[in-house]
């Protein structure tokens, strides 16, 4: 019997082609379940006979992480795309995970409501952000994804369905479930409907840009931290010089200020005044962007081989300018919210794995050092299989455990996510 | 529900609370929870085991000085542990912890005990592991946004010591002079500004844990985004059930450039939900929204002669902080909403101190009720924002039908609703009819969508309720965090959920894949 004849009772189901690869690791079908009752159907089956899934949005994160160690099945969540409800007196959202965000979010300002999360990859859906817990700028006051998510449905690797928290903003009953699958990549289970707190979209923003010398970055970015402007985002970034092994001798910081008119108006002013001669107002496109993703076009499909090394680094936030100097110069073009102490990287130069897996090796010690760690969210195939994608990993023991529970076959994207799991 | 008896020094009283709630069932899930393993050893063999590990004096055997930690902040259940260590040093719990696990006796972990729902009800054949005399604060950086503190230090003490740096942390129950960091970690604590900034969950970056099986164990990093499962999500608000924190890191929080905070009476509770709505809908995000109903004012005013609007029927407490532009615009915006709405008398404190005369009604309530009825029981239930109204009108229908007081006091802003049960455990009944009420409120919750416990937690006195909450598989799920965290059910066992069940009972536990495939060795195909 044909794989495609066993899962295709359970939902729609074709053969994988072209594009379907994880990682550069291809399945045998793509599953397409259209509800949460599809997917549990779809999981029962797949547990039955041991084959290894993994869940695919739209796909635009799907090579960060690990490539899977084995895979049969793509699961596409595309074909649960619905808002199931948005109660905007109650300033909360649920969707199904394959809305994709822009969408949500086109809706909710309908209704002068924003989840305030940013895309940086772009065209991505509610169940990839959750599976990443990625985010940008915006992060600065509310948080990462995990602390906007209230309420979660899932399906676990054998075909149960079970729900956590609810779609009230504040609920202390039981296991806060959303947090452990925020950025678990799919490896718990599979996530089908989000419950999220959204916030109102403000009157007035604006952004105040300089350009400032490196031995000024400490201290223009900590005048504006210890402010009381409440700013919305406070972004850093800086690009190598051209020769290898000397560090940015600029790099431009970013304010975003949002609120009333008025309000915002004022504290524009003292943005400048505290970033100095230079600041100005501006419309700047760069922190929505990864580090080197200055496209004006949509992002175009890559080959792997081309696929740039993407890094994720974090540090104590007083060490975060420092950071930027060292990263670039190890050849890391860097951008990412000094306000929060989580800096995106871009590895440029050789691209000889010993060296890469070196240079990331010494940048990690260095967050590491600094209370913070160094994951490489992506790389070429070949640059992957050199280094270590996540580093040391506090509580890796309890995680295993934790994965075992939840997924004693190991099925759900095995080899995904930190220590093989 | 949180049954809060007004002289906690009169034992019949308590006793005739306990009756309303089934002490034998209750005490007997503390004795031995579904899912206890058979054999289970003694504490007497914990003792033993202790000996020259732990300093004498912090061992704990004399059952008067046991008989002293019967009971946290939940007065009406009472459980005498079988031995308390006062820990002193990480080492001290993680060697506490781990005579338990290997004789496989229970522990419980405490704090303050300042805790509502029981959380921290001592285990008869159990230890509880206090953690109050771990209080160092490590470490306070502005710099860096960072308080890094032993479980034992008080909430308040952090702002205190971040403070003159221009810092606070932000989670502020209302215990919060004298709860403890450790305790607000286990319970996901909130208090009246987590509307704006968020509950303790939101503001933990790692923590130093002893796991259930005696492990040290660091989770997360100062920076956020640490590498892995987000396992202190899971951890902070699991009520002590996954192990016991040595060691928080914690974000602290900028001071805001301006404070004001608003008081204005209602005809009625009706009017100033109405007015919270417009508030909320107006796009203002207010850092506190508090309402009290006029059975709740009449008992403040009895205790701290607040001073209160007179003749209101409900006052709603508003508070705007942040930059003095958006704080004064905010500001202008809620007197207009307020009287729109009616407001019979509006009040706008700028001063510390005057800020702290409107508060004290408000944090004085439960305490205060105490003088207007004999016992009251403590209800923390959420509902939907937009379903209060509704709500209130429903419970003055069962308070009226049901011939019991219900006094409100609520957090408006996010529905987090504090009704208290008004009765007297002398009169024959009485007990019975305010549990039943409490009991019917917690319905309604749930029956809008709302949940059971909005920042006390489940603890000893919801876990019953939790299947009306929650599926037997979601509830299921969740127990797998228990299962990898401790297989053998001694963290605080009996605890939040009705029936834990075995781990590893499940079929198919040890068909997991082989770890030469789990480490990428080897594939099985």
């Amino acid at each position: 019997m044909e794989l495609a004849d066993i899962l295709g009772g359970a939902c729609p189901v074709r053969q994988a082609g072209p594009g379907d690869d994880v990682d550069g690791v291809m399945p045998r079908v793509v599953a397409t379940p259209g509800s949460t009752e599809q997917t549990a159907a779809l999981l029962r089956t797949c547990h039955q006979h041991r084959l290894a899934v993994t869940t695919r949005g739209r796909g635009t994160r799907l090579s960060w992480g690990r490539p899977p160690r084995r895979l049969d099945v793509v699961l596409e969540t595309t074909a649960m795309d619905r808002l199931v409800e948005h109660a905007h007196g109650d300033l909360i959202a649920t969707a199904q995970a394959g809305l994709p965000l822009a969408d949500l979010q086109a809706v909710l300002a309908e209704a002068g409501q924003q989840l305030l999360v940013d895309d940086l990859v772009g065209g991505g859906t509610v169940g990839g952000l959750v599976a990443t817990n990625a985010c940008g700028p915006r992060r600065l006051v509310p948080g990462a994804p995990r602390d906007l998510l209230i309420g979660v449905t899932m399906v676990r690797a054998d075909g149960t369905v079970a729900k956590a928290g609810g779609k009230v903003v504040k609920n202390v009953a039981g296991y806060d479930l959303g947090k452990l699958l925020c950025g678990s990549y799919g490896t718990l289970g599979v996530v089908t409907e989000a419950t999220f707190r959204l916030h109102p979209l403000p009157e007035a923003t604006s952004w105040v840009e300089a350009d400032v010398p490196m031995a000024e970055l400490a201290g223009r970015v900590a005048a504006v931290r210890h402010s009381q402007l409440v700013p919305s985002a406070l972004e850093v970034d800086a690009a190598p010089a051209d020769g290898d092994g000397t560090a940015a001798d600029r790099a431009r910081v970013a304010v975003m200020l949002a609120g009333t008119a008025g309000g915002v108006r004022a504290r524009t002013e003292s943005v400048r005044g505290l970033l100095g001669a230079g600041a100005q107002q501006t419309d700047p496109r760069w922190p929505f962007r990864l580090p080197g993703d200055d496209r004006t076009a949509p992002r175009t499909s890559q080959e792997p081989a081309d696929r740039p090394v993407l890094l994720r680094m974090t540090a104590a936030l007083s060490a975060v300018p420092e950071l930027v100097r060292h990263a670039t110069a190890a050849s890391v073009a860097v951008r990412g919210s000094a306000g929060v102490g989580v800096l995106h990287g871009r590895l440029r130069g050789s691209t000889d794995p010993a060296d890469v897996a070196d240079r990331v090796q010494r940048l990690r010690r260095w967050c590491t050092a600094h209370g913070g760690s160094l994951v490489v969210l992506d790389a070429a195939p070949h640059l992957k299989q050199a280094v270590d994608s996540w580093g040391p990993v506090g509580g890796l023991p309890l995680m295993r455990r934790v994965k075992h529970e939840f997924d004693p076959a190991g099925v759900l994207s095995p080899g995904r996510f930190v220590g093989g799991i | 529900m949180t049954t809060q008896a007004g002289h906690p020094s009169d034992p019949e009283r308590q006793a005739s609370v306990l009756r309303g709630a089934d002490p034998a069932a209750e005490v007997q899930a503390q004795r031995e929870p579904a899912g206890a393993p058979a054999s289970r050893g003694t504490v007497a063999q914990v003792r033993e085991d202790l000996r020259g590990l732990l300093p004498e004096e912090a061992v704990l055997t004399d059952p008067a000085r046991l008989a002293t930690y019967e009971c946290d902040g939940l007065a009406a259940y009472r459980v005498t542990p079988g031995l308390v260590v006062l820990a002193s040093r990480p080492e001290h719990v993680a060697a506490t912890v781990r005579a338990c696990a290997r004789h496989r006796v229970p522990f419980v972990a405490r704090g303050s005990g300042t805790g509502l729902s029981g959380g921290a009800l001592p285990h008869a054949d159990g230890v509880l592991v206090v953690t109050s005399q771990l209080r160092t604060l490590h470490e306070v950086s502005g710099e860096d946004q960072r308080a890094v503190v032993d479980p034992g230090v008080i909430n308040l003490q952090v702002s205190q010591a971040a403070t003159p740096l221009g810092y606070y942390f932000a989670p502020d129950p209302s215990s919060q002079q004298i709860c403890s960091i450790g305790g607000n970690v286990a319970e996901n604590s909130g208090g009246a500004h987590c509307l704006k900034y968020g509950f303790t969950t939101n503001h933990v970056l790692s923590l130093d844990v002893v796991t259930p099986d005696g492990e040290q164990v660091t989770l997360g990093t100062r920076a956020p985004d640490a590498p892995g499962y987000d396992l202190i999500g899971a951890f902070v608000g699991s009520e002590g059930t996954l192990g016991v924190a040595t060691r928080a890191t914690v974000r602290l929080v900028r001071l805001p450039e301006d404070v004001r905070t608003v008081l204005a009476g209602f005809d009625d509770t009706d009017q100033a939900g109405a007015a919270t709505s417009a508030i909320i809908a107006s796009g203002i995000v207010p850092a506190a929204i508090e309402i009290m109903d006029a059975l709740a004012i009449e008992a403040a005013e009895a205790a701290v002669q607040c001073g209160y609007p007179e003749g209101a029927g409900a006052v709603l407490l508003v508070e705007v902080d942040g930059p003095t532009d958006e704080v004064a615009h905010e500001l202008a915006e809620v007197e207009r909403i307020c009287r729109e709405h009616a407001a019979i008398e509006l009040r706008v404190a700028t001063e510390a101190a005057d800020r702290a005369a409107i508060w004290k009604g408000r944090k004085s309530a439960f305490a205060a009720v105490g003088r207007i009825s004999p016992d009251y029981i403590v209800q923390d239930g959420v509902v939907p924002r937009t379903a209060l109204g509704q709500v209130l009108r429903r419970m003055s229908e069962i308070s009226a039908e049901q011939g019991v007081r219900v006094a409100n006091v609520f957090h408006a802003g996010d529905g987090n609703l504090h009704p208290l049960v008004l009765f007297d455990g002398g009169t024959e009944g009485e007990t019975e009819r305010a549990e039943n009420v409490s009991g019917m409120i917690l319905d309604l919750c749930i029956e809008q969508g709302g949940s059971i416990t909005g920042e006390h937690g489940v603890g000893s006195d919801k876990a019953r309720y939790m299947p009306r909450m929650f599926t037997d598989e979601d509830l299921d799920t969740m127990q797998l965090v228990r299962c990898a965290f401790d297989p053998d059910g001694i963290a605080n066992p009996g605890k939040i959920y009705p029936t834990p069940r075995l781990c590893g009972e499940r079929p198919g536990r040890h068909q997991g894949a082989h770890p030469l495939q789990e480490t990428g060795v080897a594939e099985i195909f």
